[in-house]
């Protein structure tokens, strides 16, 4: 048990200290890295709830993917930084209001609920050793609860036609690559030869 | 899942396979010859019809079939909403071709995602869970912000699209913050499940109160009821008119039946709490409608606001709470959608060459130039107006009569006044097409597909106010 705890500690204490660094550093990008480190901690307490699927697409969908593109946006559209740091006094009462808000309504479901102490949350059962997460969740996915997933799925490519139908698209003065166009190139076209003389050499 | 899931929910899954079938058969269709899209597209929603008709083989299709564990239903609502939603997309497609090659935008995309967003009413009309109304939500506002940009040089539309999207992504968080503070509160996603837990703990819980109020923000966003109805008058007119037309019909049934199934099927344990609500939303929208709209010069904003109008008629017969008011309810939205069709279907025959007849002037002495369609347009004013004889006073007539019925005259009095305010700025478009000079005396001319089906459209109007009997049966037999 003790292992555990101490990985859960661990953990638990860099979870929280890199999400109060995501939103007090100055830099983005240093922002995006901690959320990083925050997204890996998250990983790894679900892998110690023996959700290891879960924690794997969490590691290779959220870090792998999201957030190289935040880093990736970040990078192209050059923030300034100073301007981003501006309001945060000003909004600060603001923010905390919401924060509070958020916080009051966990206190009510947990009130409600009557869960009010550490022994209403109790460490989960541990799972026995041939017990597959993975196996489960895809029983869960294409039994229960295919039909919403089939639609995730077009969902996703409605996005696709949507993004296509929107940017494809002629229009004058785009340097696209033609393909064709390349391959048909030829030399006359675009290398002309021109006789001219040769300074400094004399004819004979 | 086995055969018969795949039986029941046999509409959605032929118009997803013909849909995609559709995409790839416009890699195989020349430019010139992209009517075959257009007919596929025409063939696809017939195929659907009969399959909806045709009900359920094996089983005895009255009762509510449930398939997909629990998160797809199969009723008589549903059924008769989706064969309408079939229609009114039908309508759509013919009006739209002609205005498609008129302003160059005459692409399968379009086809391919008014088919998807049909799909995405279609998996919303028949949503059994929580999980299906929110897909099958996105997949119809997506499809739909993207047909509203599909004029992509054109600054308004690309603008409006940008409102459309930013504001239904809102109400989109909006619904799934108040599902999970439900599933909070009651511990399923599930419809039916949901309902139960309430009848068994009692509505006295405040998380489910605040989760009913998201619910009924996300609700009031996508009817466009005021005070969520921003968005409605930008995005009708910066929206191309066939998709304007697009967005005021079959939406409008999934959002019907969306609210049929969160507030009805599930939360109706909370009558009390969510007919206040509705009430409050219900006559804003009727009186905010009513009165916005007479100042307007627009065609496609006055329709806007008067589409706010007519929702705040459909909430009256909701928040009745009878399975009567529910009837006249749905009554009210499949007439409406069917004559603002109509309406739009007019605003397209009327733009042409690039140039979308938006303004009320441009309807001036309509009449010397095409006699048959002003009067036909003339119908259509007329029945959205709830003169008698025709189908929107019927409409109007049913779900005042479910208002008072549960002991509430003095709304359906507030009600009445509106509409007679209304009633004014569809007979000034009247007179300007019969008492006004025209300023262009060239006769409008339109394929002769468009000009059958607009005329079928608004005698349908007439047809169905003489004989209102079986679609009021119909509707009041699916509650």
């Amino acid at each position: 048990m003790l292992i555990q705890e101490i990985i859960f500690y661990a953990f638990s204490i860099i979870m929280i200290v890199a999400a109060t660094l995501v939103i007090s550093v100055r830099n983005p990008v240093y922002s995006v890295l901690y959320l990083i480190l925050t997204f890996f901690s998250a990983a790894a307490l679900w892998i110690l709830l023996g959700a290891e699927f879960l924690a794997i697409i969490l590691v290779l969908v959220y870090v792998g993917a999201v957030m190289v593109l935040f880093l990736f946006v970040l990078m192209m559209l050059n923030v300034d930084l100073s301007r981003v740091n501006e309001g945060f006094v000003k909004n600060l009462p603001l923010g905390l209001l919401v924060a509070a808000i958020m916080l009051a309504e966990i206190l009510v479901v947990l009130w409600y609920k009557g869960r009010t102490g550490i022994e209403d949350f109790p460490i989960p059962e541990p799972l026995s050793a041939d017990y597959s997460n993975t196996a489960e969740i895809g029983q869960r996915l294409f039994t229960q609860y295919l039909w919403p997933f089939e639609l995730a799925g077009i969902v996703l490519l409605v996005a696709i036609v949507a993004a296509i139908a929107l940017t494809m698209r002629k229009r004058e003065g785009v340097k696209t690559q033609s393909i064709p166009k390349q391959v048909q190139a030829d030399k006359r076209d675009r290398v002309k030869l021109i006789d001219m003389p040769v300074e400094g050499v004399e004819d004979k | 899942m086995n055969w018969q899931d795949l039986q029941v929910a046999a509409p959605e899954i032929i118009v997803l396979l013909m849909a995609c079938g559709l995409l790839i058969l416009d890699l195989f269709v020349s430019e010139q010859r992209r009517g075959l899209i257009h007919l596929v597209s025409l063939l696809i929603l017939a195929l659907a019809a009969i399959i909806t008709l045709r009900g359920i083989p094996a089983i005895d299709a009255v009762t509510p079939v449930m398939a997909f564990g629990d998160t797809y239903v199969r009723d008589s609502m549903g059924d008769l909403l989706k064969v309408f939603a079939y229609l009114l997309m039908a309508m759509m497609l013919i009006y739209s071709r002609h205005y498609l090659r008129q302003f160059d935008m005459y692409r399968s995309e379009y086809y391919a995602l008014a088919l998807f967003a049909l799909l995405g009413a279609m998996v919303l009309i028949s949503a059994a869970s929580m999980i299906t109304i929110y897909l099958g939500l996105e997949l119809m506002s997506l499809s739909l912000y993207a047909m509203v940009a599909l004029k992509r040089d054109d600054k308004v539309a690309t603008e409006a699209a940008m409102k459309y999207f930013i504001l239904g992504s809102m109400a989109s968080g909006m619904l799934l913050y108040g599902m999970s503070m439900i599933y909070g509160a009651t511990g399923s996603l599930q419809i039916h499940e949901i309902s139960q837990a309430i009848a068994n703990q009692g509505s006295d819980n405040m998380i489910l109160l605040l989760g009913l109020v998201f619910t009924v923000v996300a609700l009031a966003f996508k009817f466009g009821l005021v005070p969520f109805h921003m968005w409605v008058p930008d995005v009708y007119q910066g929206a191309p008119a066939p998709v304007t037309l697009f967005i005021s019909s079959v939406p409008k049934l999934a959002a019907f039946a969306m609210t049929i199934r969160l507030l009805q099927d599930s939360l109706g344990g909370l009558h009390g709490d969510w007919q206040g609500m509705l009430l409050m939303v219900g006559v804003l929208s009727i009186a905010l409608g009513n009165l916005a709209a007479l100042a307007q010069s627009n065609i496609k904003r006055m329709l806007a606001y008067s589409t706010i109008a007519h929702m705040g008629f459909v909430m009256l017969g909701l928040l009745s709470g009878t399975p009567e008011g529910y009837g006249a309810s749905m009554f009210y939205v499949i007439t409406y959608a069917l004559m603002s069709a109509g309406a739009f279907g007019v605003v397209i025959f009327m733009s042409s060459k690039g140039i979308e007849a938006d303004n009320l002037d441009d309807y001036k002495g309509l009449n010397q130039r095409n006699p048959w369609f002003a009067a036909m347009f003339a119908l259509l004013l007329l029945s959205l107006a709830g003169v008698p004889v025709l189908v929107g006073f019927f409409a109007k007539w049913l779900v005042l009569q479910a208002v008072v019925n549960v002991g509430m005259t003095w709304l359906a009095l507030v009600a009445v006044i509106f509409s007679v305010i209304g009633a004014f700025y569809y007979l000034r478009v009247i007179k300007l097409m019969y008492f006004d000079k025209a300023d262009i005396e060239t006769p409008i001319s339109a394929p002769s597909d468009f000009r059958a089906v607009l005329t079928g459209n608004a005698l349908l109007v007439l047809v169905l106010g003489i004989f209102s009997g079986p679609l009021i049966a119909a509707c009041m037999a699916a509650f």
